[in-house]
């Protein structure tokens, strides 16, 4: 009854209050003739100035890389004019329809590009992650080369990790959930596309900007001011893409998930304004300088760093959480009103918590106070969220027993919640300033990359390709389950190596003699990491084999021959 | 109540969201970057801190380029053994020039933040093209490539041109000389040097990569490296005077 | 600078504490109320509904 009223009150909605395409739909049906919507239009306009002034800024840039970047810009910005009039040429003269047959017509393009593009990415991030890890092992392996040597690898490792596979997983989860969540078409015509080319393009400038020696040296905020105007635009596209699909949506209430995607794409804009605010020195230039500095620079800098973990790799990756393992699970979550509170109390206290990575440094005693206590009282909304998503499978865990894919997503959040205890504890400063500058921070970060982030990422894209592509289930479950064993030793080695490694290191650093000298030179203590350091590599590579086990599944299950599973209909695999 | 008003109420509610998520987040971040702009004791009050000089702001920013934060902080912490193996805790002005902050988060190689004038410049030179050579079981890459290459010079005005804009103290004249104060840096009995030195204090004048015949990256990076930390006479510093 | 510093310090430690307090009762206290009870408990089961 509620449903239907506010199902009738949606479709007044939508003629009171149409959007952009919405509005050339009825504009069309009235004059039933082709024309250029409003946003073909100016997206096309804006990309052909912006491919006139990408060749003016090529023609005269101080740097050959700076140069090759203007170029990327100007081929990137004439194939996307090219691409809209081809598109318009093709299209029928109504844009698609939001909904047929009183279902809501959705759009899967952009979910299925971000979802091959994350697994790309994330099989590319992790293998340079393994040349990483094995640099440090064997340095011989840095080549002598400028583009190949560790400090311009480490930051392409740690990008396209993050931004390029975490951040397709979650550009592609978003707009799945928003839509299904919302029974609602995707807002905008050409607009989710360009979220999805637009982001993607930004990882290319950024990682090859790495390479050529183009970064700001400010850690998970490397690109250079032009990548971060780019980005910017983009991340504006996406915010008003996702909240214009839930203004748009069907159902009276926001679904949780959708909370803590929109808490995670506002707060990373915000973040990202506040710690790339920076001056080229000229446009011919990939210079800039950072409007802040020193102290007040690294303060910015951790304020946003930790809220990258905070907002990007948390929030965001709960909404998944919150989505695919109920759905996954067939039940819904444990507790609503746990994740309200979840939810407000997380984003609350997670802003707070940056200070912590600035112990016993120059920044002032009271800040270091509140990013301890933050990060302290941080534990409980983490565990709630944790219990929250474990509980959900009460009354069904022997299901996993048979879905490795849910197994995969209930062992993340056992992860989250084993990082989300560590990281307390390292805020501690007495704790912190054994732990500052070592490899246990090391290994603290990928227990929640790996574990967590990864493990619910590789749970949901198990879930979406059949449902995106229309298939029944995956091509091998019990592949699933190998990528799942291979791929948490992986974990286990890596973690527990770093663990190791980074105490070690910090008591050797602290160790005196019996004559009150310090015991070890600084290069004792590194070459004592070098087994750990070999350790830490094999770990790294047997997740890289899982993920390519996963890669190969998944292809087998998309060119799969099988008959599909009926149009729109995601198809649940069954617990056998 | 109409459908029509009830349906405004949803409507309204994730805008109501986006400004909630904004208050939330806001507050945090206020209340602990606002008061380090505003408390005047955030940065000691400390003599001998001044800007880089263009050659060491072309070193720092190949230091930049390279990424060399991946594995050195520049930040002492005021624990034991810190002092005893890297010198005097950093200080907050001893950094205030500097965009971005370089502090880095992890030490697979050692703190920088005094490393100035530890080593020769000879030492610096073979430890760049070849860490193994000087320090066996260094995992340090080997970066040849800065003492082949020349440095480019000739916007560093412009770089000196924009930190002004953003508060750092160059003056005219050093933005005017900025090509010849570098120039004369990195050449050893150079007769600008006096002049150098009277716009920038203790800025060492040298030719740094034991090649006279050309300025290269290897100059600038070493004058960076041989100035880290030296800028603070701390047989004058007074710790209780800055009791934060 | 100092004073300032302190009276700072003083007024979060006692009305901005109960500030925030006052705030996560809210939060709870919207979460847990009984008449939002069967709202929240048909939003849980918004994934689970296919159309």
């Amino acid at each position: 009854m509620v449903r239907a009223r506010v199902a009738k009150a949606g479709s007044e909605r939508g003629v009171r209050l149409p959007s952009r395409p919405g509005l050339s739909d009825m504009a069309q049906t009235i004059t039933s003739q082709k024309n250029m919507t409003f946003g073909e239009v100016g997206a096309a306009a804006a990309f052909a100035a912006l491919a006139v002034l990408s060749i003016v800024v090529a023609a005269k840039a101080y740097t050959p890389e700076y140069a090759f970047h203007a170029y990327l810009f100007a081929a990137g910005s004439l194939w996307a004019v090219f691409k809209i009039l081809d598109r318009y040429y093709d299209r029928p003269a109504d844009l698609p329809p939001l909904e047929i047959a009183g279902k809501p017509n959705y759009s899967m393009g952009p979910v299925r590009f971000a979802t091959v593009a994350a697994m790309v990415w994330g099989i590319a991030g992790f293998a340079v992650g393994l040349l990483a890890a094995l640099q440090l092992a064997f340095p011989v392996l840095n080549l002598d080369l400028p583009w190949l040597s560790f400090g311009r690898i480490r930051p392409l490792h740690t990008s396209a990790v993050i931004f390029a596979f975490g951040g397709n997983v979650l550009i592609a989860t978003s707009f799945y959930v928003v839509q299904r969540t919302c029974r609602a078409r995707l807002a905008g015509d050409i607009a989710p596309w360009f979220v999805v080319l637009g982001y993607n393009f930004f990882i290319v400038i950024a990682g090859t900007g790495y390479l050529l020696g183009i970064t700001q040296s400010k850690e998970y905020a490397e690109p250079e001011w032009y990548a971060d105007l780019w980005l910017t635009v983009v991340w504006v596209a996406y915010f008003l893409v996702f909240l214009g699909t839930v203004m748009r949506r069907k159902e009276p209430h926001i679904y949780v998930a959708n909370w803590f995607y929109l808490a995670f794409i506002l707060t990373i804009a915000v973040l990202h304004l506040g710690n790339n605010a920076a001056v080229p020195v000229s446009l011919f230039s990939p210079k800039s300088y950072i409007v802040w500095a020193g102290v007040q620079d690294a303060l910015v800098q951790w304020w946003y760093g930790h809220n990258a973990v905070g907002f990007f790799l948390t929030a965001g990756f709960l909404a998944l959480m919150y989505y695919f393992i109920p759905k996954r699970a067939d039940r819904p979550v444990y507790s609503y009103r746990l994740s309200i509170i979840h939810f407000w109390a997380l984003i609350f206290l997670y802003i707070w918590a940056g200070p912590h990575h600035l112990h016993y440094t120059a920044l002032p005693d009271w800040a270091q106070t509140l990013g301890m206590t933050f990060s302290v009282m941080l534990w409980m909304p983490s565990w709630g969220g944790m219990i929250n998503g474990l509980m959900t499978l009460s009354g069904a865990w022997d299901k996993l027993r048979t879905d490795p894919v849910l197994r995969m997503m209930v062992v993340s959040v056992a992860f989250y919640g084993m990082a989300t205890f560590e990281g307390p504890l390292m805020s501690v400063k007495a704790v912190n300033s054994l732990s500052h500058y070592t490899d246990w921070t090391i290994g603290h970060v990928h227990s929640g990359a790996l574990g967590w982030v990864a493990y619910i990422s590789f749970g949901a894209i198990y879930c979406l390709v059949p449902w995106l592509w229309n298939r029944k289930g995956l091509y091998s479950t019990k592949l699933v389950n190998w990528h799942f064993w291979i791929s948490t030793i992986g974990i286990v080695l890596y973690i527990s190596a770093m663990w190791v490694s980074g105490i070690l290191q910090g008591l050797m650093w602290r160790a005196y003699t019996s004559l009150g000298f310090l015991e070890y030179s600084f290069i004792e203590t590194v070459e004592a990491m070098h087994p750990f350091y070999v350790i830490r590599a094999m770990g790294g590579a047997l997740f890289l084999v899982g993920a390519l086990m996963m890669a190969w599944n998944l292809w087998k299950t998309i060119t799969a021959t099988e008959a599909a599973a009926p149009e729109g209909q995601p198809a649940l695999v069954p617990a056998e | 109540m109409s459908l029509w008003n009830k349906h405004a109420i949803l409507e309204k509610n994730s805008i109501i969201l986006v400004i909630g998520v904004l208050i939330v987040i806001a507050i945090g971040g206020l209340v602990e970057i606002v008061p380090l702009f505003y408390l005047k004791s955030t940065i000691e009050r400390v003599e001998g801190v001044r800007p880089y000089t263009p050659l060491e702001l072309a070193g720092r920013n190949i230091y930049v380029r390279e990424g060399c934060y991946n594995c050195h902080s520049q930040q002492i912490r005021p624990l034991r053994d810190e002092i005893e193996r890297y010198g005097h805790y950093s200080l907050a002005a001893e950094s205030m020039y500097d965009r971005p902050f370089q502090w880095g988060s992890k030490r697979t190689g050692p703190d920088l933040a005094r490393v100035g004038a530890k080593y020769s410049d000879d030492w610096h030179r073979d430890h760049l093209k070849s860490p193994k050579s000087v320090v066996p079981g260094s995992v340090m890459p080997a970066y040849p490539w800065l003492a082949e290459t020349e440095l480019k010079a000739d916007t560093i005005a412009d770089d000196l041109k924009v930190q002004a804009a953003l508060g750092v103290p160059y003056s005219a004249e050093m933005i005017e000389k900025a090509v010849s104060d570098l120039k004369a840096q990195a050449t050893t009995d150079d007769p600008d040097a006096d002049a150098l030195q009277k716009r920038y204090p203790k800025a060492l004048a040298r030719d740094f990569d034991g090649n006279p015949q050309r300025i290269t990256e290897a100059d600038a990076l070493i004058a960076y490296l041989q100035m880290l930390g030296t800028q603070v006479d701390f047989k004058l510093y007074d710790d209780k005077a800055n009791i934060r | 600078m100092i004073d300032t510093y302190k009276a700072l310090a003083g007024f979060a430690q006692t009305w901005g504490l109960l500030y925030f307090v006052g705030l996560f009762l809210i939060v709870v206290a919207y979460a847990l109320s009984p008449s939002r009870k069967a709202r929240f408990e048909e939003a849980a089961h918004t994934p689970l509904r296919e159309d």
